[in-house]
């Protein structure tokens, strides 16, 4: 077998007295979508921050593609292919849809100290990010400020800003939350779509989109694993059910 | 020249101990209130007008405290009340650029009623005079006394702080506002209470500044400026911060004051020239000091929020 | 949507009526006999460009730097420190030759007061919030005290230029012609802030206010996106020292006094923080209340005080709504 595209080993993070992550160990493989299921406080997403480089860890290493990128700042680690979502949709209050993607496309091509040319004539920047929009759906929102979006359509954007930077691997930070059943279906089917041509580390509440998605799963309680398989291995498995589907189901 | 430095030492102390009066408020108004005060410094200046105004009206000092402290404590309210209360959910350039206002408006309305004349106040007579402290070697009594009130009041704060419920509030609101908020206390009070704190402590410091410096206008900024390094290297809302960071840069900059200008007259030729020369560069001494802690740790010593 | 560094036909009329009006100005001062209304107009353009390059850090990169009357006094006190070693002839630091040609004194000016920022930018950028707003304050106090140690250079009592710098022959002292090569670089510096805010660079600077996790999640290096604007913003603070100090004949501590970087805000925040012409429209505002107030009375800033609470408190954009049809379109 193949090295793992993404691995963390024995990752390790307190606050205070509070252990969030508990010498998590987990693999994400190329292609692949791993989904990470856990209650809510198991800390899913200060994993997803320590993967970002937005909090670091107490020990434990990261690796992206065989290289550590434990100590690599944020922007860094970008560029190494690393992407992401945010739960809480992060956006710029006064720039259009476009605007989002084609910062995006401008960050990926390298860096951005250009200062005389009108980035919002660069056809350059102005087309990929036309085509992204259109790909999740948005293109006809393209010049809507941010402010006047949806929250599907918040979250939609995200997608795009993402794509944009042509990840390895995706950090999806609950892309469904606050989705209505449509939109989600909508988000489903679109994740669907580019399933393969990068990893996911999908992390998500809406266990249908989960079972409907995943290769694998992972379930995280008490910041540490307490299992991993395929869908069926996870519903069978007796820990799960006790910890987390026993009482998250009912 | 070791008494020398001793008598340095004490006077750096003396220095940094106003400064904590200062910094204390300041950094506590930002911890609690998220609140960044310019006038902080104009109720310093004000508690030195007061009190020094008392205290020549009536020749008593002891009446100038009572006077520096209360005039201080009700501009304090009366701002709050009137300004700072709309700031607490502005951003941070609207609440500078309206303490500015509130800078500009007190600079130059004392500088209209007082005039631009500095005033002087006499060290009073009880605490005048200086005492042997070690063999050899005397200290003013005056300072000395400045001093202990000050690390009186720093102990007195730190019991506030830890023993009382008032305190366990300050505490967590440094720490976590919102979870204060949560608590369904009355959150106004309680910004008032901590102002009203602030400003007694700036007023105090203003009135026991009286007798050292000359009383004028702009006196507020100048020591608000090195509150602010004081902020920054003690940890911004940080009590214990306020008190370290006060006591490092009152003796860097005492003891730069003090013995700079013999090493500079040492490599110059001139004598005047390298008087002011190494004035301005112990002037300058407690910001290079800032920059090495902002090199070293960023969020200062002790950072109220990790 | 409307994108702000466009300009509407209409804004470009109104644009070109503006240069029109300033070009006409003094002649117009001189036939009503107001001669004194021309070097007023040429402080209040000089403030307009350090206005302007506050409002890149502050407006469009919302850093509230507090301190950026250091790099318009480090600019003034290059030229005047350039000329000086020109009247004593003996080089500076015993190889920099002075000098009192503009075309290299000026952007002398602008490299030194731009290698201050930098270095001043690196370490205050560590920190953001409340405390950058406090550093950048304490460190332009720390050159104030400098400026006022070299005594060699006037101390606090400030240096006299005898002269204006020399260029292309033009008579310096005469006020109009200083109007007008203050103007031509006015607008030139003006264009050049257009470009920069509508640039690759000008989008990151204006994410970066808006929402700085998003733009580190994007791969950008967010600090050095600021520095770079952070030392910009010098270089154009240390461009209006250096005409300041060509205007005035004379540069002084005054310069970098925290009270003029406090002027510098207000006149943003009058005009309106992140448009473009915003700043020009606050310097003209700060100064015409100026000259009008200190008509009356010499303590003309006890009424900017409470003039600056009101709008803070109760009329926040007011003045820059006003504007906004030429300053920037709709934003």
């Amino acid at each position: 077998m193949t090295a793992p595209l993404l691995l963390i080993e024995g990752l390790y993070k307190t606050f205070g007295g509070l252990t969030a992550t508990d010498n998590l160990t987990l693999d994400v493989r190329a292609g692949e979508v791993h989904a990470l299921i856990g209650p809510n406080g198991a800390g899913k997403t200060t994993v997803i921050n320590q993967l970002t480089g937005e909090l670091a860890p107490n020990a434990g290493r990261i690796l992206l593609d065989g290289q550590d990128i434990t100590a690599l700042p944020v922007h860094a680690r970008v560029h190494r292919g690393l992407g992401r979502t945010f739960q809480i949709v992060q956006l710029m209050g006064t720039y259009t849809a476009l605007d989002h993607v084609a910062l995006a496309v401008q960050a990926h091509q390298g860096h951005s100290f250009r200062f005389f040319r009108a980035a919002r004539d660069d056809r350059g920047l102005r087309d990929p990010a036309d085509a992204l929009l259109e790909r999740v759906g948005l293109k006809a929102r393209a010049d809507e400020p941010v402010a006047s979006l949806s929250h599907g359509e918040r979250k939609q954007l995200e997608l795009a800003v993402a794509l944009a930077m042509e990840p390895r691997l995706l950090l999806l930070d609950e892309p469904m939350a606050g989705l209505g059943a449509v939109e989600s279906a909508q988000m489903v089917e679109l994740l669907q779509s580019l399933k393969g041509r990068f990893a996911m580390l999908l992390v998500e509440h809406d266990m249908e989109a989960v079972f409907s998605l995943a290769d694998r799963i992972s379930v995280l309680v008490g910041g540490r694993a307490i299992a991993t398989g395929s869908a069926a291995d996870i519903q069978a498995d007796p820990a799960v059910r006790v910890a987390y589907l026993g009482e998250g189901d009912a | 020249m070791s008494l020398l430095f001793v008598e340095q030492v004490l006077n750096g102390l003396q220095l940094g101990v106003m400064l904590f009066l200062l910094a204390a408020g300041l950094t506590l108004i930002f911890g609690i209130m998220g609140i960044i005060n310019l006038a902080h410094g104009s109720l310093y200046m004000v508690g030195a007008y007061a009190g020094s105004i008392a205290a020549s009206a009536t020749g008593s000092f002891l009446l100038a405290v009572p006077a520096g402290l209360a005039a201080a404590a009700v501009t304090g309210l009366a701002i709050e009340y009137i300004v700072i209360r709309k700031l607490y959910d502005r951003d941070h350039l609207d609440q500078v650029l309206a303490t500015y206002g509130l800078v500009l408006l007190f600079n130059e309305s004392i500088s209209l009623i007082v005039g631009r004349q500095p005033l002087f106040v006499g060290v009073p007579p009880a605490l005048s005079g200086s005492i042997e402290i070690l063999p050899g070697m005397t200290f003013s009594v005056y300072r000395l006394t400045i001093i202990v009130a000050g690390l009186v009041i720093a102990a007195g704060l730190y019991a506030l702080i830890q023993r009382t419920r008032l305190g366990m509030l300050i505490r967590a609101g440094a720490t976590n506002r919102d979870m204060v908020r949560a608590l369904g206390v009355d959150i106004k009070l309680l910004y008032t209470l901590v102002f009203g704190l602030g400003a007694l402590l700036a007023g105090f410091a203003g009135v026991m500044a009286g007798p050292l410096l000359s009383v004028q206008v702009g006196m507020g900024e100048q020591i608000l400026i090195m509150t602010f390094v004081v902020v920054v290297v003690g940890g911004v809302g940080s009590i214990r911060g306020a008190l370290f960071g006060a006591i490092v840069v009152g003796l860097v900059d005492t003891l730069l004051r003090a013995f700079l200008p013999q090493l500079v007259r040492g490599m110059l030729s001139d004598p005047s020239e390298a008087d002011q020369l190494s004035a301005g560069l112990a002037s300058m001494g407690v910001y290079v000091l800032m920059a090495i802690v902002l090199l070293w740790r960023p969020q200062g010593l002790f950072p109220a929020r990790s | 949507m409307h994108d702000p560094f466009k300009f509407s036909g209409k804004a470009l009329i109104a644009i070109a009526i503006l240069i029109a009006a300033l070009v006409a100005l003094p002649f117009i001062a001189n036939a009503v006999g107001l001669p004194a209304t021309t070097p007023l107009a040429t402080r209040l353009l000089i403030y307009a460009i350090a206005a302007g390059s506050l409002n890149l850090v502050l407006g469009f990169g919302g850093m509230i730097s507090f301190g950026h009357a250091a790099f318009y006094g480090v600019g003034g006190y290059t030229v005047g420190i350039l000329f000086q070693h020109v009247r004593i002839g003996e080089p500076l630091f015993g190889f920099i030759p002075g000098t009192e040609q503009f075309l290299i004194a000026v952007p002398a000016a602008i490299l030194v007061a731009g290698a201050f920022a930098l270095l001043i930018g690196a370490l205050a950028l560590r920190t953001s919030g409340v405390q950058f707003i406090m550093i950048t304050l304490a460190f332009a106090q720390m050159l104030f005290f400098l400026f006022v140690a070299l005594k060699r250079y006037g101390g606090d009592d400030g240096l006299i230029i005898r002269r204006r710098n020399a260029l292309f022959g033009l008579n310096m002292r005469d006020d109009l012609t200083f109007y007008f090569v203050v103007l031509i670089v006015t607008i030139g510096f003006y264009l050049l802030l257009w470009r920069i805010a509508g640039s690759r660079f000008g989008m990151v600077l204006g994410a970066i206010r808006q929402n700085e996790r998003r733009v580190a999640a994007l791969g950008i290096a967010v600090y050095r996106y600021k520095l770079a604007a952070f030392t910009i913003a010098g270089m154009g603070a240390g461009l209006a020292g250096g005409l300041v100090a060509n205007y005035a004949r004379f540069v002084s501590p005054d310069m970098l006094h925290w009270t003029k970087s406090g002027e510098l805000m207000v006149m943003v925040i009058l005009g309106g923080a992140g448009t473009l012409l915003g700043p020009l429209f606050g310097a003209f505002a700060l100064v015409t209340l100026e000259t009008v107030l200190s008509g009356w009375t010499e303590r003309w800033q006890l009424f900017l005080g409470p003039i600056l609470l009101l709008i803070i408190l109760y009329f926040r954009g007011g003045l820059s709504g006003l504007f906004k049809f030429i300053g920037g379109g709709g934003k």
